[in-house]
């Protein structure tokens, strides 16, 4: 560790250090919002919609959005 | 299928990550949670052509990035964030040490080419197969993989090879890294 040796940052291929080293960041980022639950506001709009059918104001199923482009 | 008991916990079970990838594309929390919303709203509009069995999160994803690239194309002048408001979003600020570290991190993310960045954050950070980021993104697997190592290469060269030939102890990364280098 505290040695680390780099390849001279060879293009196209990074040190397993480096690799290392940004995926524990990204995954750090996106855990911290992860570890964060479910805010109410969404369980409550689940909850409410849990009952009634789809509302015709939403999206419809002829819509793009719904899965491939 | 319709909207089972047991269907609804799973959607209400995949709301964290959808949270977590829509701040990872989006950089801004408040926008990343009305992605959310919209993509739970279409997701339960059409859940009849959610087929049993399959992958759930990975449909919520495809929903939800979707209309963030639909969302993009509109919007394109105010997506950035340069200021770091992300950080804003947390509920548990990081550490002052890591702070520095996490600013310039996520300020490196958002330099990346929209493509790669999703990418990467689908395979590296949501746990999904090379295999389903391609299904959410609408593309081949061998481009997926392509665009992960180009992102990786970029951060990369932003965040560590810049100024530096060579890696010495971790604290001479860290000057560098928190720009002291």
């Amino acid at each position: 560790m505290k040695d680390v040796k780099s390849k001279n940052a060879t293009p196209g291929r990074l040190s397993a250090e480096i690799q290392s080293r940004i995926g524990h960041q990204l995954r750090a980022m996106y855990d911290d919002v992860v570890r964060q639950g479910v805010p109410d506001r969404f369980a409550e709009l689940i909850r409410k919609l849990d009952a009634s059918e789809p509302n015709p104001q939403l999206g419809t199923a002829g819509d793009k959005n719904d899965g491939r482009e | 299928m319709p909207l089972t008991d047991s269907l609804r916990d799973d959607i209400l079970a995949s709301v964290p990550s959808l949270r977590a990838f829509a701040i990872s594309l989006s950089g801004n929390g408040d926008r990343a949670d009305d992605l959310v919303q919209e993509t739970l709203l279409r997701a339960l509009a059409n859940i009849d052509s959610f087929q049993p069995g399959s992958n759930l999160p990975a449909w919520l994803f495809t929903i939800l990035r979707n209309l963030f690239r639909s969302d993009y194309r509109k919007r394109r002048r105010e997506v950035e964030d340069a200021d770091g408001s992300y950080a804003k979003t947390l509920k548990t600020q990081p550490a002052q040490s890591a702070h520095l570290e996490f600013e310039e991190f996520r300020a490196a993310l958002d330099k990346l080419p929209q493509d790669q960045r999703e990418a990467l954050i689908l395979v590296g950070a949501s746990g999904f197969s090379y295999e389903d980021a391609a299904a959410i993104c609408g593309c081949a697997v061998g481009t997926i993989k392509s665009r992960v190592n180009r992102a990786r290469s970029k951060l990369s060269a932003l965040l560590y090879v810049d100024g530096t030939e060579d890696f010495g102890p971790d604290e001479t990364v860290r000057a560098v890294i928190s720009g002291n280098g």
